[in-house]
């Protein structure tokens, strides 16, 4: 069921169809639901407290929800096409009680939300064959981290991965890496620190195809996006990647600090303008930190988020599922609204 | 889209208001608005935009414009000032124990940047204080944590204390200290685990720490890129452990750093360093009017002065110029001119110091690759001696030859001939006294009234410092 039926059900109080939900998937959602909970709340609160201050709708009040929402991290840009698309809105229909303006906002983020499409969230795997996946990111992200968590989860599901060091510039990078490879059972191909990266991923793309694996994880080192020489540096990476695996890297996975800010968009765009990245990996998810910068991507650049870290344990990288974490984001605000 | 700069929004606001000698309320009110979303773009915490808005109001309405401002650069100035007086006005120290060692401890978000800190800290420290510091790794969490601090401290040539990752971190803060006391260190850098400042087992943790290791000071490494949850983070760390001070990294990005203005209104506490680069003596003092600059997008005019006094050889320099007078600039002295730059940093930071320069359309666009330098100078190192003194006899068949011998293609050779000779052409012109040629080189980089004013803030300072010079030699 689209995100769009479900919030308009909630609006004209068809609910027959929504009790119909397969149990299965809400236990799934569960921990995810539950890891979101400080983001949904802040986010919910905040609004219900605009709301509760409500007189009329004039400039103080736009102000007011451009803060809302550019506290959540939703982005500047995306705040404003909100607000601005409101103050049309407003216009037109002339809402006047505190229920109808409530109800114009929802259904203005929904309609952006719906308008963007943001691709395909699935890890494109291939069968039979070498599957190479890249991660790229500016330092501190959680690189590392994130790969040791996905090659475990691939793993228990029986697939054979190899680790690739490819960040030879920090310190104690490869260590981190080949310790992970150790409590995951993952080789890990590694060269000497401070060595050319390209080198690195071009043996554990070899030693991969020799040994007959189904995914390399190719880790590399954190950059910041505005330095050309290492952007370019990742160029090559991928260069020598696609040159032994002709459709390879299959993916690119950009990974994102939920606390970072508005640069989150400009990495994202950095990065994709180099590496054509194909899906995000949104970690720190645990913290407070809003998360809105997932609306803010989706709209302004259309790559879809596909894993969010929500702690520290293995199993704390989750799949993840736009639509609920949108609705989650209202679900509140709906059930008041009616 | 790149962020516009604070000065453009005002810019723009500002042709709408007519030339008046107060600034009245509504003036204010217009501007506001462009302050505060130039404000929350960058990062703010929208609860201190708030706040920092209205008092700006406050002091705006009324005001009398000075001479030489419109209304819209004396509002500019005032969010200046107020801006970086919240900031802490003045850079702040390190506290050093009265008896050593003293110690630090080093604490933040996962990821945050402590370790290299650390280590960038310990080589400050080292070279600027003459401190023999000793660096302790507490961090047990983190898979390989403690070679990475030892790595740093082998390249730094650098003692660091580990007891592995089987032993508590307040227990290893312990000997860390009980060591530096016997080997003679005076300086003790405690690096700490990553943590979320809502965990609370590992903030306690930090707090045991604390207690055992009596630091003079609580570094919080706060990432430059955060967003809107710095305050919490910050306020969260700060009411826990009552940090001493803040370390911003990343800095060296392309983001405006408004995190920093939000940690130090919620927590009070200086940022005493910045941390922008990879290399571990990129760690700087803490300017907060450089930060205000850097906030709105106004460029750092100061920092770039700074940096070409600190890094261009003053008596290369005045020869420079000499050469210049007598029209005998060559090859040589490009490269020169081209190392001096280069050691100043990145091209693309420098021009972006330039105030006005933020704005330029496209300029966001401008990346240059360190690189390009090093191929220019290849170019140049394959002509033979007599090329280089005397550029006017590279025929074409020499280029062909300085192409292979560089192993550039031909067209990179041409061009940079032809920028050589325009360059030369444009500051022997300068020289003469003529700026005219100016216009071409920067574009219409600093444009408008407020490229002016910064362009005029800066003459008047170089006068005021020349006004010194001759009074010392008085």
């Amino acid at each position: 069921m689209g995100l769009f039926d479900r919030i308009k059900q909630a609006f004209t109080g068809e609910k027959q169809e929504e009790t119909q939900t397969p149990i299965e998937q809400t236990e799934t959602t569960e921990k995810y639901e539950k890891g979101l909970e400080k983001t949904r709340k802040t986010f919910s609160s905040r609004m219900n407290e605009l709301f509760a201050n409500f007189r009329t709708v004039d400039e103080d009040f736009f102000e007011e929800l451009e803060e809302v929402l550019i506290e959540s991290d939703v982005g500047f840009e995306v705040t404003m096409e909100i607000t601005e698309a409101l103050r049309q809105e407003v216009k037109l229909k002339n809402p006047k009680g505190k229920k109808d303006v409530q109800q114009v906002i929802i259904e203005k983020m929904v309609d952006i939300y719906e308008e963007s499409e943001a691709g395909d969230r699935s890890i494109a795997l291939k069968e039979d064959d070498l599957t190479i996946i890249l991660f790229v990111g500016v330092n501190g992200v959680g690189k590392t981290t994130t790969i040791a968590k996905m090659a475990h989860q691939y793993i228990t599901e029986g697939k054979k991965v190899f680790l690739a060091a490819g960040d030879t510039f920090r310190a104690g990078a490869i260590e981190q890496l080949e310790v992970w490879g150790e409590r995951v059972g993952a080789p890990v191909v590694s060269g000497k620190a401070g060595g050319d990266p390209a080198s690195v991923v071009f043996d554990a793309v070899k030693r991969a195809k020799e040994e007959n694996a189904d995914i390399l994880f190719v880790d590399t080192a954190g950059r910041l996006q505005n330095k050309v020489n290492l952007m370019k540096e990742l160029e090559k990476m991928k260069r020598v990647i696609s040159k032994e695996v002709p459709d390879g890297p299959h993916e690119v996975l950009l990974v994102l600090d939920a606390t970072t800010g508005q640069n989150a968009l400009i990495q994202a765009r950095q990065f994709k303008e180099t590496t054509n990245v194909t899906g995000i990996v949104l970690t720190k998810l645990d913290g407070t930190a809003k998360g809105g910068i997932v609306l803010a991507i989706r709209k302004e650049l259309g790559i879809p988020v596909k894993y969010v870290g929500l702690g520290e344990s293995m199993d704390d990288l989750q799949e993840f599922e736009p639509n609920d974490f949108v609705y989650g984001l209202f679900s509140e605000l709906i059930k008041d609204s009616l | 889209m790149a962020f516009e700069g604070l000065t453009e929004r005002l810019q723009n606001a500002m042709t709408k208001l007519r030339r008046k000698g107060k600034v009245s309320e509504a003036d204010v009110k217009e501007m506001m608005r462009e302050v505060r979303l130039a404000l929350l773009e960058a990062d703010v915490n929208f609860k201190v935009v708030k706040e920092f808005v209205n008092k700006v109001s406050e002091r705006a309405v009324g005001t009398e414009v000075l001479d030489s401002l419109s209304p819209g650069q004396q509002i500019i100035k005032i969010v200046n000032d107020e801006l970086t007086d919240l900031m802490g006005g003045e850079t702040a120290t390190i506290n050093f124990s009265a008896k050593p060692p003293t110690v630090v401890m080093m604490v933040g978000l996962q990821g945050a940047g402590k370790t290299t800190t650390a280590g960038k800290l310990a080589n400050y420290l080292r070279k600027n204080d003459n401190k023999r510091p000793l660096l302790v790794a507490a961090d047990i969490y983190r898979p390989a944590a403690i070679q990475q601090l030892q790595t740093i401290g082998d390249q730094l040539d650098m003692p660091v204390f580990s007891m592995g990752d089987q032993v508590s971190p307040v227990e290893i803060a312990q000997k860390g200290i009980e060591e530096a006391t016997r080997t003679g260190r005076d300086f003790v850098l405690i690096d700490t685990a990553g943590r979320l400042h809502i965990d609370d087992n590992l903030m306690t943790e930090l707090a045991d720490i604390k207690q055992i290791a009596n630091p003079s000071e609580i570094f919080l490494v706060v990432d430059a890129m955060t967003g809107q949850d710095a305050v919490n983070v910050a306020k969260s760390f700060n009411e826990q452990l009552d940090i001493s001070g803040v370390i911003l990294t990343k800095l060296d990005g392309d983001t405006r750093g408004g995190a920093a203005l939000s940690i130090r209104s919620v927590t009070g506490k200086p940022i005493k360093f910045v941390g922008q680069g990879e290399k571990l003596d990129a760690l700087d003092p803490f300017h907060p009017d450089r930060m205000a600059n850097r906030i709105l997008g106004m460029g750092d005019m100061l920092t770039l002065i700074e940096k070409a006094q600190q890094d261009i050889d003053e008596k290369k320099a005045e020869e420079m110029a000499e050469k210049l007078r007598e029209n005998t600039f060559d090859f040589n002295d490009f490269i020169d001119q081209m190392d001096q730059v280069s050691s100043m940093g990145p091209l693309e930071d420098i021009i972006k110091m330039i105030p006005g320069m933020n704005n330029m359309p496209g300029l966001d666009q401008l990346q240059i690759d360190p690189q390009d330098t090093a191929r220019m100078k290849a170019i140049v190192l394959s002509m033979t001696p007599k090329e280089r003194e005397n550029p006017d006899i590279i025929s074409q068949s020499r280029r062909k030859r300085i192409a292979r011998g560089s192993g550039r293609p031909l067209v990179e050779v041409n061009r940079l001939i032809k920028q050589f000779n325009e360059s030369k052409k444009m500051m022997n012109k300068m020289s003469k006294g003529n700026f005219q040629g100016m216009d071409g080189l920067f574009g219409n980089g600093a444009k408008g009234k407020l490229g002016k004013m910064a362009m005029n803030q800066m003459a008047r300072k170089n006068k005021k410092k020349k006004k010194k010079i001759i009074r010392k030699k008085k």
